[in-house]
């Protein structure tokens, strides 16, 4: 059975060459998609595992699980691993990497072995990362905040500094290698107007990436300088100044969080056209405010260090502009709804994710409007309150839209389908698990539970059991996709090139595509997300 | 057992103010958040696909929907930036006639101390209906003073001194929790803010307080460092004198102006060079970073204060300052370092003493040995 059906497969990218070689030396983006797909996952899986025991340890207000300083390592390392080796390089370098040179027409990246490069790069952060876990693990948190991390921590702070500055690289090469693919690998007739508007979040993303990511290298390796050579730069004891710091880490890390959310707008600006059967809503509107949420997101770090003692007059600028960068997500979030209207919703999984990315998003983005409100953040900043919204944007935004992305592509990644049923309940548990898990957490922090606590006071303990009990629902709305991801790859059923009748060059070719993505230069003659028949437009 | 509450309390006018303001918020999220869902739904069911031939018309969009729906959002969102500005300024602030009270942060206690001398760790009285302002340094790390029932953070950031204030309003013990992570006991940095009636805070301040006040204590290191010498005594002009310079304006050898304030202050003794009075020349002055912790810094600030504020009466005091101060060299500020950690720790399991006694000393007023003595006298 197996055999007859290998025997009727085309050629395609997947089968093209075999042998452990011909995917650790290939320069096929789609290869290397595949490649970064399987480290994320490791380290996804990783960082969960933190998180568990964190949740775990937190369902009795006594640090009696584990000890504090165990405790400290793995909220930092859930950090480190998930931000720098899950959230900022998922969508990008799996789903950007496979899509964005079949979305604009092209045969590849327009430099190939700069992304086999850029993955690698990643590996060696990431082998860094690990090692300063093995060696016994960093307890500065994600965010190295001096002189604590410089002068004070005994941990292996600067294995891990090394493997984030070189996941850094891994970073800004694969920006490159979009903006520079994006710009000149368009396929004839393939003009800006009519790119797909994941690839304007993408292009959006990159931008970030590549002007962002320097900055974040410049500053681990001023920790390093000051943890190794004792160069005074932000110790104060020896001439530094800490809140320097911190101002230089948000220049990259404020920007980075839209690094992470951005592709997930992307994704669900397909996802919601293709099961609307309508072109989004406001195409120029969501592309422009991709760009937007990129130019205002460098200019509102400040509102990281309302309560360090920044100028007051600092902060109220910091407080403005970040209501200002808003503006532009809220556009997204109304172009989507809007996009429904009149529309033909179904309700398969990538869009049930959608749903719950629109919904997760929407309180994720009010209760940063709330952050960002000068005196309202010096009471929840440093509390739950942070840490939920945070997480309403990381996982309930950024991570329901790379597993929508996930369903949506996944036809075309493995030329298999997954079960739509266990799809959907999946998704479903993880809707209702992360509600129950992050929830709670916004009372928490308004109640004044404080962050990053080992041990909290007793009054804080039912809210921390909901919070657990969330988590552990959430965990297996993570399992079950894993699982027939994996089942699917092999039992699945076969897809067709264009299982969504969706719009968009890469349905035009088959599923699994071929290393070359097309027979011939695709020519395009139509506008993006072309589902009516005629030209029809209303003006609302 | 534990009592459970969904709301915490609030013990000071900022806590009221903040409530305000938070609620107003979550209202209109709600508000925004309801909207979203409930167009999302009724989308989603109103045009569910009846049929795979279903083919719905093209709608490229609408820029009047566009302008509408970022223009009405950023509006309300600009009541929230005035409303919660407005209320940061005010916390940014301190009226002038606030209560002085002086906290150093370390690794993983806080210090607290009042001008009168009066020292605690890990707890904070401050009496009802009056501002407390806090000048708060760290030993180390960052660490950050949160009060819940406040709603107020203020980080505290080693290399500078970072200042809160807040007016209580409501008697009783709330948390004090460290909200900047700052190592391996980040989560155990924490204590109690123990709001009195006024009465009953002024009978608990005069019975602490064992080594005199902040000033005199700064005195002796005044003394002891050499630090009179030049700054009180000199005839020759090296150094700037310190009488009345406290609060005056300053001008510095580049042409700068600078208030001579708490931070000045802590410059010019951890690090001399940084501004130089008009006039006077650099490297005269040794650095004290190192020599000096926080907390003597302080006490010197405090000194440096009461030099403004008491005009000449101050020079009786410091000439009879080495007698009065007995031992010299560095025993003095070991014992007041050392008796430190334990008072602290005994000043918390001292309930508040209802009983009146003597009149209460003015907490702001620094040279206060009348309220020392008799404090010392309660207390042992």
């Amino acid at each position: 059975m197996s055999t007859e059906r290998r025997e009727v497969t085309p050629i395609n990218y997947l089968n093209a060459t075999t042998g452990w070689k011909s995917w650790l030396f290939t320069t096929d983006h789609k290869r290397i998609a595949v490649l970064y797909l399987i480290s994320i996952t490791v380290f996804f899986i990783l960082g969960g595992i933190f998180a568990s025991l964190m949740r775990l340890e937190l369902t009795t207000p006594q640090g009696d699980m584990f000890s504090s300083d165990t405790y400290n390592k793995l909220f930092t390392m859930h950090g480190v691993v998930m931000i720098f080796f899950f959230l900022i390089p998922s969508i990008p370098a799996t789903l950007g990497n496979f899509l964005i040179p079949m979305m604009v027409g092209a045969r590849d990246l327009a430099f190939p072995k700069v992304n086999l490069l850029s993955w690698y790069l990643y590996i060696a952060g990431g082998i860094f990362a690990l090692a300063a876990i093995l060696a016994g693990g960093v307890d500065t948190g994600w965010t190295f905040y001096t002189p604590y991390s410089t002068t004070y921590s005994n941990a292996y702070v600067m294995p891990a500094v090394v493997g984030v500055f070189i996941a850094g690289f891994s970073s800004i090469l694969t920006g490159l290698n979009f903006i520079v693919t994006v710009h000149k690998m368009r396929a004839p007739g393939m003009t800006w107007g009519r790119l797909p508007l994941f690839v304007w979040s993408m292009y959006a993303t990159s931008l970030i990436q590549v002007l962002g990511t320097p900055v974040i290298a410049i500053t681990l390796a001023l920790v390093g300088l000051e943890r190794v050579f004792h160069v005074g730069i932000f110790d104060p004891a020896i001439g530094g100044d800490p809140i320097l710091f911190q101002h230089m880490f948000w220049f990259y890390s404020h920007p980075a969080v839209y690094i992470m959310i951005l592709p997930g707008m992307g994704v669900i600006s397909e996802v919601v056209g293709c099961f609307s059967r309508k072109r989004p809503f406001g195409y120029s509107f969501i592309a422009g405010s991709s760009l937007a949420i990129a130019v205002l997101g460098f200019l509102v770090w400040g509102h990281h260090m309302f309560v360090t003692g920044q100028s007051m007059y600092a902060s109220m600028v910091f407080s403005m502009l970040s209501f200002l960068v808003a503006v532009p997500s809220a556009i997204k979030v109304f172009n989507w709804t809007a996009t429904m209207y009149k529309g033909s919703v179904s309700y398969n999984t990538p869009m049930l994710y959608a749903f719950g990315f629109i919904g997760l998003f929407t309180i994720g983005g009010l209760t940063g409007l709330m952050l960002a409100t000068l005196a309202v953040d010096v009471h929840v900043t440093r509390t739950y309150f942070v840490v939920a919204h945070f997480h309403y944007v990381m996982v309930g935004g950024m991570v329901m839209a790379y597993l929508g992305g996930l369903h949506f592509w996944w036809p075309k990644i493995t030329g298999r389908m997954y079960p739509e049923i266990w799809a959907r309940i999946a998704a479903a548990i993880t809707f209702v698990g992360f509600n129950l898990t992050f929830g709670p957490q916004f009372l928490l922090g308004y109640m004044g539970m404080v962050r990053r606590y080992h041990s909290y006071a007793p009054e804080f303990q039912p809210l921390n059991v909901l919070s657990s009990a969330g988590a552990s629902i959430l965990a297996v709305g993570y399992a079950i996709p894993f699982v027939y991801f994996l089942w699917s790859l092999t039992k699945g059923e076969k897809a067709p090139s264009n299982p969504w009748g969706a719009k968009g060059l890469e349905w035009e070719t088959a599923s699994p595509p071929p290393t070359f993505n097309f027979d011939h230069t695709p020519v395009v003659t139509e506008p993006a997300y072309a589902y009516a028949k005629e030209e029809e437009v209303h003006v609302g | 057992m534990p009592e459970y509450h969904l709301l915490p309390d609030a013990a000071a006018v900022s806590a009221t103010a903040y409530d305000y303001l938070w609620w107003y918020e979550v209202g209109i999220a709600a508000i925004m958040t309801a909207l979203i869902f409930a167009g999302v739904f009724y989308f989603a069911i109103r045009y569910r696909r009846r049929s795979e031939a279903d083919a719905p018309p093209m709608i490229e969009g609408s820029r009047f929907l566009e302008i509408t729906w970022s223009v009405i959002p950023f509006l309300v969102m600009l009541t929230f930036f005035f409303w919660g500005a407005a209320l940061y300024f005010r916390s940014q602030s301190p009226p002038p006639d606030a209560m002085n009270v002086y906290v150093v942060a370390k690794q993983w206690m806080w210090k607290v101390q009042y001008p009168n001398g009066v020292r605690e760790i890990n707890e904070l009285h401050v009496p009802v209906g009056r501002p407390v302002k806090l000048t708060m340094a760290s030993e180390d790390v960052i660490h950050s003073f949160f009060v819940p029932a406040f709603r107020l953070k203020r980080d505290v950031v080693p290399g500078r001194y970072n200042q809160m204030w807040f007016t209580a309003t409501k008697p009783g013990r709330y948390h004090l929790f460290c909200a900047e992570y700052c190592g391996t006991e980040h989560s155990g940095m924490i204590g109690w803010v123990t709001v009195m009636e006024p009465k009953d805070f002024q009978n608990w301040l005069v019975s602490g307080g064992g080594e005199g006040s902040m000033a005199s204590q700064g005195q002796k290191l005044f003394q002891q460092y050499g630090c009179s010498t030049c700054h009180l005594f000199d005839e020759q002009g090296r150094c700037p004198n310190l009488k009345g310079m406290y609060g005056s304006r300053v001008l510095l050898s580049d042409g700068r102006t600078v208030v001579a304030d708490e931070a000045y202050i802590r410059e010019s003794i951890l690090d001399p060079n940084a501004k130089i009075v008009a006039g006077f020349s650099r490297d005269i002055m040794p650095t004290f970073q190192g020599v000096l912790n926080e907390e003597q810094v302080l006490e010197l600030t405090e000194y440096i204060k009461s030099l403004a504020e008491t005009h000449g009466g101050i020079f009786t005091d410091v000439q009879t300052g080495p007698t009065a101060g007995g031992g010299r060299g560095g025993s003095i500020a070991n014992a007041g370092q050392g008796s430190l950690d334990t008072r602290g720790t005994s000043m918390t399991n001292q309930p508040p003493r209802p009983e009146a006694n003597a009149q209460a000393q003015d907490a702001t007023q620094p040279p206060a040995p009348l309220a020392t003595s008799a404090g010392t006298g309660g207390k042992r």
